[in-house]
């Protein structure tokens, strides 16, 4: 998937390491561990530091009114007048609503709290063995190194990791081959190989190497490592308003300017019928009235998506990212590995006339013998199979095995005639490739071939690639390899259709094969024989049009294409460019988890918008609660509103003020769970959100606060 | 309620809906400045306009530019009003001599024309001459229609450019707003109110001396002239104090009518201009079907209100039954010729639209009757609208819906394909913040001082009502009063001045702000993922945010206002 050129036989990089499900870490709810529980009851108390509440406008203003109104209090007590008991208790929920505020970020913090701690135990103090002298010649052996701590490494620096070691620093092996240990990060037990050159290159600080030997050219310094970065992003140290937040953080200040006005006008009506309106009533209808639930959860919604983003193994590096997967208009997935299993599968020996299908199957599994590629085996496989060759020695055969160039795009073997001289090529290859081949031994004129060509058009047409076989210069047929879609990835792809997504396969195969494996999977469009340079140009064509694109990469040619995407999700076992690159690190690289990541984006912004309707619907039954109670004695006739028969117009107010605290409680699982997502045209998600939220929201409150008023009268409060 | 008058109230939508369409295409042709006939007869005297004007025809405006030129000819267009009415005595065309208007009503009343609020403190035949009349305020009426228009056109512009920098030519479409929409329509309008009976003449008023011999003053005057652009630029400022209830100004029910269409047919064409513009008429019919079922909900309120007999009369000898000779129902303040079914239906169009224009005195209606003029208004005048500033007016709400609603599919939100971020939402709540502002600060001030309370005819919660509909109308740029206010003090007319400005240019210029950023933005193509803003689900979500948005704001000062007047006078309680 690094660099879909035409063909690769013998060198298709072995696919990353899959686990069958996407890891999932801490899945315990959060409300009932009470190792976050505790630490969240005490930040409820520091976040009223008003440096910290200013964040939040919303629940500023709750602070800043439950503050006045104590001031009120406070003298009322002093100079003993009349209804301090019901101030007191308004005043007491009024604190309690920021409380609760408090509390649900806390909560939705604590989970990453929590991860961040086991992350920084890993973070131990590391030695290095910093190489000394000129920089090392590749393969030489190790001569000279100093042991010195990590913090004292510099970009650049060279290091030697031995087995057993932590790997100091992120950096990348510029010699050498190694399993590690990445279960610090990834969570995931079984090691994985990384060596130099290539894909595979990059290692990250705090994993440790199980065996062999490497060296490591550092490229990140202390304190901005990935790990430093991914302990900082879990703990939610950086977290940054995003955009959208920032939206509908102004709707929520302008709902609650828009308050202050039906609210600090009252007093003049009042005056008008001649009578007043205590401020505590005044400050409890404003406070019911504002956006609070919402206001409340708002900061929690944004972290728990983070949270569960990390959950699924997958790090964001900003909550802009988060967004942007919410609104994937374009999904970008290379073919390998994500759309077909990594491997290709001989499928049937194709002879051109003149040629047996044994023969063919003969020279084909000769030639495959020693081809320890996963296609190479299936070669073997089939001819064992359907023509029961068996294995040979190719010892005894006074065989040469040579391995796939990319030069030459063939792979094959040299056998030697009873006289040991080199007699027979077998060459299997690329259709085109073989024919140069072949070109080249005749010396004559470009080979053309009708035949051959028209079985691999046939071949490419069904989806499968062609592997040309020739015996010296004579064509004997084509090994036909079937790429192996995955199992129920055409489900996922209507899935995604059904979101409004477009999923675009990018694949280096020619059109013909791209095509039919396109209508195999049912993705909606692809590129065929793409260049990194033809991914890059997909993207800023689609973005040009005003979509939002994603995709996955791994490799270092990947990383323009993952910089340019609005959602670049890059595989853990990538370079380290295409990590930097992308806006998110897959620790499973599992490309197929895109999908699940513009689940949870759009899960995201759904919950924002569901609590932001249910807050706002809450409003009508609250002005019936508050309304006929404050005016009760102006004007009698006003109790007709009063449709929930709330028992006292104090009952009234306290059971509203009550219900609009509680319910930021009861909403926290909500707001850390997110509104339930599916795939569905977004007109009957609305519909089915604005029934549940909105008519919900408004239904609801008329019921809890009656059911509080109950419970209010019954003991006595009011 | 009759069959009669429902029958009447389902023409006139009937009629509305025929004429969207055509006007709409007609309009779009218009500002795309494509041919048309008119353009072929008024192209040059257009092009003649611009040469004097030294305007670039084909230079676009940035929206800050497109703002400025709006406010300075705004400014420049209340100055000469106010020189106008200041300096009347020593003009020609005033054969009845009127004197100099004071300055503080001088103020008021041009603020009120160039708003297109037309609130009128003063009684048109006593206070203002025909000069005044012709070259002030009707010139005003066509000026404020059209700036309403073309703002209109600007944020519909907004969503129809991408990636675009600039929103059009405030002078260019100014032009072409009154040559080809405004001033042909009213040529023909005119022609069929005089045609009616409506005087236009430049006559001093005639003495006339009645069958009991008593002496009578018939004011007359350019009346038709007037009258025309009065309705169809939504303007409502009547030639005489009575308005559209003085029988010069509205002769008999087919000039009604006419006047009731002209206060829609704009408007409801703009709807239409929009989705064409848009490049899907179903965005503007999706609009206007929301304007609609408000419109309908409401007339309906208003016309079941005013039909119920009023419970106070039900001991004294009032016949309030329906019968061949009599509508039953509530008749106090309305004129016979109309009747109940034309009367809620006028006080309905008029609030609906921005228009204020009256056939029948509002504060006589019933209590939840005359609710629904002053919600309509609350609601931001959105129902239709004023010209071009109903649909400017109800795009803010949709920018709104859709942020919250857009959130609930999981996307960021956008609305036709316009992404709507922090800068478009905090414009449109600055836009959203305006109106209340005015009408709740005000009218709580008004009803707790000695100025304010003074000028109220009654007392108890319909007293508080005249206040409070007072700043409502002038808030929504409506114009139309409830009665009873004596607004002709200086607290009154300071503070209805400031009202009408805040509610007229607080929320065009965050609106063209809108328009800049949604031009510069790039166009999302809609997926299976877009929710489409052409369906019922979308109208009934607009509809329940305006409702709720107004309700929300407004449910306080209702309650005390209409409410508990309603709720009293079931429990007998008067004042």
């Amino acid at each position: 998937m690094s660099s879909p050129s035409m063909f690769h036989p013998g060198q298709q990089p072995a696919a990353p390491q899959q686990p069958d499900a996407p890891t999932r870490r801490g899945t315990k709810s959060a409300l009932l561990d009470p190792a976050i529980l505790g630490p969240a009851v005490k930040a409820s108390f520091t976040k009223l530091n008003p440096a910290t509440l200013v964040r939040n406008p919303v629940m500023f203003l709750v602070a800043a009114v439950a503050l006045l109104t104590t001031v009120l209090l406070a003298r009322d007590l002093a100079t003993g007048a009349q209804g301090t008991g019901f101030s007191f208790q308004i005043v007491l929920w009024l604190w309690f609503t920021v409380l609760f505020a408090n509390f649900a970020e806390a909560v939705a913090e604590g989970r990453g709290k929590a991860q961040a701690d086991s992350l920084r135990k890993t973070r131990t103090e590391t030695v290095a063995k910093r190489l000394t002298g000129p920089m090392v010649a590749r393969g030489a052996a190790v001569t000279s190194f100093q042991t010195v701590g990590a913090a004292d490494l510099k970009v650049g620096d060279h290091v030697v990791v031995d087995a057993g070691d932590i790997i100091p620093s992120d950096g990348e092996i510029v010699d050498g081959i190694a399993t590690v240990d990445e279960s610090a990060i990834t969570g995931e037990s079984a090691p994985v190989i990384r060596e130099s050159g290539g894909d595979r290159s990059a290692v990250t600080g705090g994993t440790r190497v199980l065996s062999d030997r490497i060296i490591v050219r550092i490229t990140a310094a202390q304190g901005s490592t990935f790990l430093d970065r991914m302990i900082s992003l879990v703990e939610g140290a950086e977290r940054q308003k995003t955009p959208n937040e920032i939206a509908l953080n102004i709707l929520l200040v302008g709902m609650s300017l828009i308050f202050i006005l039906a609210v600090v006008t009252i007093p003049g009506f009042a005056a008008y019928a001649g009578g007043t309106v205590s401020v505590v009533v005044l400050v409890a209808l404003f406070v019911t009235l504002i956006p609070t639930t919402i206001g409340a959860l708002l900061s929690a919604i944004g972290i728990a998506g983070m949270d569960r983003l990390v959950r699924f193994n997958v790090l964001a590096m900003s909550g802009r990212a988060v967004e942007a997967a919410g609104d994937v208009d374009t999904l970008l997935l290379d073919k390998t590995g994500t759309i077909t299993l990594g491997n290709r599968h001989a499928a049937e020996f194709i002879p051109v006339s003149g040629v047996t299908d044994k023969e063919l199957a003969e020279a084909a599994q000769l030639s495959s013998l020693s081809d320890e590629t996963p296609e190479g085996r299936s070669i073997v496989v089939l001819a064992k199979e359907k023509y029961g060759l068996r294995g040979k020695d190719m010892g005894a055969l006074n065989a040469r095995f040579v391995p796939f160039a990319a030069q030459t795009r063939m792979s094959g073997v040299d056998l030697a005639n009873e006289n040991g001289e080199g007699g027979i090529q077998i060459r299997k290859g690329a259709v085109d490739a073989v024919l140069r081949h072949v070109t080249a031994l005749r010396g004559s004129q470009p080979v053309r071939h009708p035949e051959l060509e028209a079985i691999t058009e046939r071949i490419a047409k069904a989806g499968g690639t062609p592997l040309a076989v020739v015996r010296n210069d004579r064509v004997l047929g084509v090994i036909y390899l079937k790429d192996i879609v995955k199992g129920g990835i055409r489900d996922r792809f209507a899935e995604l259709r059904r979101m409004g997504i477009r999923t675009v396969m990018i694949t280096g195969d020619n059109p013909l094969t791209a095509a039919a494996i396109a209508a195999e999977a049912g993705v909606d469009d692809f590129l065929a024989q793409a260049t990194p340079e033809d991914k890059l140009a997909l993207i800023r064509k689609e973005q040009a049009e005003g979509r939002l694109v994603a995709m996955c990469g791994d490799g270092t040619n990947d990383a323009p294409a993952l910089a340019q995407a609005d959602v670049g999700v890059a595989m853990n076992t990538g370079t380290q460019a295409a990590r930097e690159a992308g806006n998110m690190v897959d620790l499973d690289s599992d490309p197929t988890k895109l999908i699940e990541i513009v689940g949870i984006g759009k899960q995201l912004l759904m919950t924002r918008g569901a609590l932001t309707t249910f807050s706002i619907a809450n409003d009508v039954a609250k002005y019936f609660a508050i309304i006929p109670a404050m005016f009760a004695g102006l004007y009698p006739a006003l109790n007709a509103l009063n449709i929930m028969h709330l028992a006292t117009p104090q009952s009234a107010i306290l059971s509203a003020i009550i219900f609009n605290a509680l319910v930021i409680i009861a909403l926290i699982p909500l707001a850390l769970k997110g509104v339930r997502y599916r795939a569905l045209p977004a007109a009957s998600l609305l519909s089915r959100n604005m029934l549940v939220y909105g008519l919900g929201g408004i239904i609801i409150p008329f019921i809890g606060i009656k059911a509080i008023d109950m419970v209010v009268t019954a003991v006595g409060l009011a | 309620m009759t069959f009669n008058g429902i029958l009447q109230i389902a023409l006139f939508a009937a009629i509305i809906l025929v004429l969207t369409r055509p006007l709409g295409g007609f309009m779009t042709r218009v500002f795309n400045g494509e041919n048309t006939l008119f353009g072929r007869v008024f192209g040059p005297v257009e092009r003649g306009i611009y040469r004097i004007c030294g305007v670039d025809e084909t230079a676009e405006q940035h929206w800050l530019t497109y703002a400025v030129a709006m406010m300075l000819f705004n400014l420049v267009g209340a100055l000469v009003l106010y020189a106008l009415m200041r300096l009347q005595a020593l003009l020609p065309f005033n054969p009845q001599g009127q004197a100099a208007v004071a300055p503080d009503l001088s103020f008021n009343t041009a603020i009120s024309f160039v708003t297109n609020t037309n609130w009128q403190a003063y009684g048109g035949e006593t206070t203002m001459g025909y000069l005044v009349q012709m070259a002030g305020l009707t010139v005003q009426n066509f000026m404020s229609a059209a700036t309403g228009i073309v703002l209109a056109l600007a944020l519909v512009r907004g969503f129809s450019r991408r990636g675009a920098r600039t929103i059009g030519n405030f002078w260019v479409d100014l032009t072409r707003a009154t040559l080809y929409v405004l001033l042909p329509a009213c040529v023909v309008l005119t022609l069929f109110y005089v045609w009616q009976g409506v005087p236009q003449n430049l006559l001093a008023y005639t003495e006339a001396t009645t069958l009991e011999g008593a002496k009578q003053i018939i004011a007359q005057g350019p009346v038709a002239s007037q009258l025309a652009v009065k309705m169809l630029g939504t303007n409502g400022g009547g030639f005489f104090n009575a308005n559209s209830a003085h029988p010069f100004e509205n002769p008999n029910a087919l000039v009604n009518l006419v006047q009731m269409l002209s206060i829609f047919a704009i408007g409801a064409g703009l709807t239409n201009v929009f989705g064409r513009m848009v490049g899907n008429e179903r965005q503007g019919w999706a609009i206007l079907a929301a304007m609609g079922a408000m419109f309908i909900v409401g007339v309906g309120v208003c016309y079941w209100a005013e039909s119920q007999a009023n419970p106070l009369f039900a001991s004294l000898p009032v016949d309030q039954a329906v019968s061949a000779l009599s509508p039953g129902g509530n008749m106090e303040g309305k004129e016979v010729r109309f009747g109940i079914a034309n009367t809620a239906l006028f006080a309905t169009i008029t609030t609906d639209a921005s228009c204020g224009a009256i056939n029948g005195w509002h504060d006589s209606f019933m209590p939840l009757g005359g609710m629904v003029p002053l919600v309509n208004m609350l609601l931001g005048e959105v129902i239709v609208g004023g010209v071009g500033a109903g649909l400017y007016g109800i795009l803010l709400m949709a920018i709104i819906a859709m942020f919250v609603a857009g959130l609930m599919v999981g996307r960021t939100p956008e609305y036709i394909g316009k992404k709507l971020e922090a800068k478009e939402v905090k414009m449109t709540v600055l836009a959203i913040l305006a109106m209340p502002l005015v009408i709740l600060v005000f009218s709580a001030i008004s009803s707790a001082i000695p100025a304010g309370v003074a000028g109220i005819a009654n007392n108890g919660p319909h007293g508080f009502s005249e206040i409070f509909y007072a700043y409502s109308s002038g808030a929504a740029n409506n114009g139309s009063a409830f009665g009873g206010l004596s607004a002709n003090t200086l607290w009154y007319n300071v503070t209805l001045g400031v009202t009408m400005f805040v509610g007229r240019f607080f929320i065009i210029i965050p609106a063209l702000a809108i328009a800049g950023a949604l031009a510069a933005k790039k166009s999302v193509p809609a997926s299976a993922g877009t929710f489409p803003t052409t369906g019922p689900l979308f109208v009934s979500l607009l509809v329940g945010v305006i409702l709720i948005v107004g309700g929300l704001t407004y449910f306080p000062a209702v309650a005390l206002g209409p409410v508990v007047e309603h709720l009293q006078m079931m429990a007998g309680t008067t004042y």
